[in-house]
């Protein structure tokens, strides 16, 4: 079967006025259906630079990234938004929610991308928030949600369109230690129950320790991968 | 439509958090788009007065005037001899084709008195044509007959002016007024028509038989010449042929040998008229399109506004971005936003603009006229104007990175 991800000799450079940086150089690597992967590295490790690229967000200088079998190294930027849409799910560091607008909505954001009509959303929306605990708080604002549940919701909108994938990057980041492991529970839960795969950023070895696979970045390489 | 209907929502949301921002954006739509319905308003109420009193004047009129001639070496103005005669205006409605009808006049300031009191108006000498040419009706009364003009019966018509200053209150009809001390019997009360198009008083104003004027208050000393034919064409199109064919009947009728001055002047009543309408349309013309800067000058506000809003909310832009929002769906969403500012504008507008108007007119007597067309002209115009100065902002905010925009502070 065709891995879920498949990357080749990854190269990112970046151009910073006269010098050229290289972020990834050469990265290598298969991600299968259902893995829970934890990358790991220091700051400037390229971690970033290659959930950037993971995540159709960016485009790699050379090599070759296959999603599903494809390469988006020929689509226009509407193109790969609606991969974005239907393949891809984010959790960021920040929640990255819309603050003057409930919980509910947050979570229908990507639906109304999809052009699902109204009444379809909602009843996606509500199921989702309740898949990650959160049923009775759909009208919440995100002030009105503690940053856990804020997190939630931002895991809920990641979901709601069945993506393939699940990409947090330091998803606990902003958290404490005891809603870390609340969301860190709800990953494992979706990774074993739907299957869906879950690659995250992390810099913290406990948190990593929830994730079945580990990969560590080092001056934009792959230095240790706990994959058998 | 789904997407539509969704955007709609967003971009009103968006505009509801900024109650007070939208508003003062709004302000500069409001104010343009009601001056341009005030501006628009006044102008053709302008015009529709000219309109109206040329309409009030007679159609397709030439007037005949007795020129300048020279009498021992004393070259006297246009109209102030009588150069022309009864005969003249028979002849130019007999030879003359595409003439309606012609009525000869002479006429003179006099000093009219009833009773204790007296006024000073403007005495016509004419016969019942020019009535009919000028458009005038009778209020009440009859008009003079022939057997009036014929025994140059000492007979009057009096303007409302007149009837106000002699009379006050009473019936005018049957009275006796004195004009030149000569002692008229009022006939007939003339029907008013107003201010003429350059604000003279039309209703201020005496008719008598022409016989009468000739022979008792003007004409002693040029027995059978009138100063002023007035001829009506009977179609627009042959006024043209007819002045020019009256100038050359008058020049054989007067003996005037060739490189001769003429002794009269043919003068085109509509052509001055309609210049009057022109310049009245010029300036309403004049009138909208500085009222239109003020809209497009809203519009740099709107403009303004959504770039601020752009740059605000670039995360949001990015989530969206990142969420799998095209750039068309981004540029939906702003420009959606800078419609709305527009056209919600624009309805305020409207409402502004007809209401300072009546105030307007209310105040100074204006005369003041709504036409739709124009209201929806600036409606749509304020709503090209959103989407004009919204496109630029909404462009921006579509074309972001998304990995920038996320980490946007």
């Amino acid at each position: 079967m065709e891995p879920l991800i498949h990357i080749r000799d990854l190269v990112k450079v970046y151009q910073l006025g006269e010098v050229e940086v290289e972020a990834l150089r050469g990265i290598s690597l298969v991600i299968e259906q259902g893995e829970f992967v934890a990358i790991m590295g220091a700051s400037g490790s390229g971690k970033s630079t290659f959930m950037n690229i993971l995540g159709l967000l960016d485009q790699p200088t050379r090599g070759e990234y296959l999603l599903e079998g494809r390469s988006g190294a020929h689509l226009t930027r509407d193109e790969l938004a609606e991969i974005r849409n239907q393949k891809i799910g984010f959790v960021f560091q920040g929640f990255n929610l819309l603050s003057r607008t409930s919980a509910v909505e947050n979570v229908e954001l990507p639906l109304i991308y999809a052009h699902l009509p109204s009444r379809k959303r909602r009843e996606m929306a509500q199921k989702a928030l309740s898949a990650v605990g959160l049923e009775g708080r759909e009208r919440h604002h995100p002030s009105q949600l503690s940053g856990g549940e804020q997190q939630r919701v931002a895991i809920a909108r990641a979901l709601v369109n069945q993506p393939s994938i699940l990409l947090a990057d330091e998803p606990t980041g902003n958290l404490d230690s005891k809603t870390s492991g609340e969301i860190m529970a709800i990953f494992q839960r979706l990774n074993d129950e739907t299957g869906i795969t879950i690659v995250m950023i992390t810099h913290e070895q406990d948190i990593a320790a929830f994730a079945k696979r580990k990969i560590l970045f080092k001056d934009g390489r792959v230095v240790e991968d706990s994959a058998p | 439509m789904t997407t539509l209907f969704a955007s709609l929502r967003i971009a009103l949301r968006g505009l509801m958090v900024n109650k007070m921002r939208s508003g003062l954006t709004m302000l500069g739509i409001i104010i343009g788009v009601g001056a341009v319905i005030a501006m628009i308003a006044v102008g053709s109420g302008a015009k529709k007065r000219i309109a109206d009193q040329i309409a009030s004047m007679g159609s397709n009129i030439l007037i005949v005037l007795s020129g300048s001639s020279t009498s021992g070496g004393l070259r006297h103005g246009t109209g102030t001899v009588p150069t022309l005669t009864v005969d003249d205006a028979k002849a130019i409605l007999n030879e003359i084709q595409g003439v309606k009808s012609v009525a000869p006049h002479i006429s003179g300031v006099a000093q009219v008195i009833y009773g204790n009191q007296n006024w000073s108006t403007l005495v016509y000498g004419t016969i019942p044509e020019l009535l009919e040419i000028r458009e005038w009706s009778l209020q009440s009364g009859r008009i003079f007959t022939q057997q009036d003009l014929d025994g140059a019966a000492k007979v009057c018509l009096l303007g409302k002016t007149v009837v106000e200053n002699l009379f006050g209150g009473i019936d005018p009809i049957g009275q006796i007024v004195r004009i030149k001390k000569v002692p008229f019997t009022v006939i007939g009360v003339l029907h008013p028509k107003g201010q003429s198009t350059f604000g003279t008083d039309q209703d201020d104003v005496i008719f008598v038989p022409l016989t009468t004027a000739q022979k008792r208050l003007f004409g002693q000393q040029f027995p059978g010449m009138v100063r002023v034919i007035t001829v009506q064409a009977k179609e627009p199109e042959v006024m043209k042929t007819a002045e020019e064919q009256i100038t050359e009947l008058l020049r054989q009728r007067h003996r005037i040998q060739p490189g001769q001055e003429d002794d009269f002047s043919v003068r085109n009543l509509t052509e001055v008229a309609s210049s009057a309408e022109e310049s009245a349309r010029v300036m309403s013309l004049l009138l909208g399109a500085i009222a239109s800067i003020s809209l497009i000058v809203g519009g740099i506000g709107i403009m303004n506004i959504m770039l601020v809003s752009v740059t605000e909310r670039t995360r949001e832009i990015g989530i969206r971005i990142a969420v799998g929002a095209k750039s068309k769906d981004i540029l939906l969403q702003f420009l959606i936003e800078s419609l709305v500012l527009s056209l919600v504008g624009g309805i305020l507008g409207i409402g502004v603009g007809i209401g300072s108007t009546l105030i307007l007119s209310r105040f100074t007597q204006w005369p003041v006229l709504f036409s739709i067309e124009a209201i929806g002209l600036a409606f749509l115009f304020s709503g090209s104007v959103g989407v004009f100065f919204g496109f630029y902002p909404a462009r921006k905010a579509s074309l972001l990175n998304p990995i920038e925009a996320l980490r946007y502070e």
